[in-house]
């Protein structure tokens, strides 16, 4: 634990580093901005596990290793939408949401 | 000691998010965006989870947030500015944000923690038994599961990214190829002549 700091402040940090991630993904209409604020979202949610495993349960592991699988899937996911949106863009030329509008055809 | 310095990261990484989220230039909220990371990674060192934050520094603020600069510089204009939203829907958001962040808060300062005072200290070592172990409460499947995902991704990034139709992916007829082409001609006509 970190000496002076309570699990209560770390956790109202993350929360507002969540809502911030939140409020980013639905004013932004541009793939990348959404893929950055999605990024910030799964961090602050990544804390948590790792704050209340090192608060409440110092002794187990689940929150380091559920973190460690989160931010392996987190990597492969941002690997897949940086592939998507550079696909995208060779089609339409954009990037914007607004105009993805097919899948394929 | 410590106390400031959680401080100051906390207000660092809260201004970097809002402005990441906010700018209108795209690669200067990928620079805030790794401001937030390197910070978390700052958390994660004082919480004393060194290997946390080893890989929170390698996998994001390393490999992230050079994927995301890559693909900015190749999708965008750099000097181009993002339109931003309108004004009454930023508003609106702000506001189911806030009261989320609202409901959010009273329920972490209504609910008891009982803290420990206990200072574990966790090696890598540790985290790799764990990952590793067979046993009742082991990671093994888990960690296998990962790994395949991590291959899949790998195949269907590489396909996606080169296209869905085979046509345009052979090499065109550059001058080069053309020139090669035809050196080849005259070796196998030189080469004929000689037979005969």
């Amino acid at each position: 634990m970190i000496p002076g700091i309570s699990i209560t402040e770390i956790l109202t940090l993350t929360s507002i580093l969540f809502f911030i991630g939140i409020y980013g993904f639905i004013t932004r209409t541009n793939l990348i901005s959404m893929l950055i604020s999605v990024e910030i979202i799964m961090n602050s949610t990544v804390i948590n596990f790792v704050i209340i495993n090192k608060y409440l349960y110092p002794e187990l592991l689940q929150g380091v290793v559920y973190s460690i699988f989160i931010i392996a899937v987190a990597a492969a996911e941002t690997a897949l939408a940086v592939a998507i949106i550079i696909n995208l863009y060779k089609q339409i030329s954009s990037v914007d949401v607004k105009e993805t509008e097919t899948l394929k055809y | 000691m410590e106390k400031y310095i959680f401080y100051v990261l906390a207000l660092i990484m809260i201004i970097s998010a809002i402005a990441s989220v906010s700018s209108r230039k795209m690669l200067r909220s990928v620079v805030y965006l790794l401001f937030v990371l390197i910070g978390i990674a700052g958390i994660y060192f004082m919480a004393d989870y060194n290997f946390l934050a080893a890989i929170q520094l390698t996998v994001y603020a390393g490999g992230i947030i050079v994927l995301i600069i890559f693909s900015v510089l190749l999708v965008h204009h750099i000097d181009m500015e993002l339109e931003v939203a309108k004004k009454s829907k930023r508003i609106i958001t702000a506001l189911t944000c806030l009261i989320g962040l609202g409901v959010f808060l009273t329920t972490i300062y209504s609910h008891p923690f009982v803290e420990t005072t206990a200072a574990v200290t966790t090696t890598t070592a540790d985290i790799g038994f764990a990952l590793l172990s067979t046993k009742a409460g082991g990671f093994i499947l888990p960690f296998e599961v990962i790994s395949i995902l991590l291959l899949a991704v790998m195949i269907g990034a590489i396909i996606i990214a080169k296209g869905e139709d085979g046509a345009e992916d052979q090499p065109k007829e550059t001058p080069l190829v053309k020139q090669e082409k035809s050196v080849e001609k005259k070796e196998e006509l030189l080469e004929n002549e000689v037979t005969v």
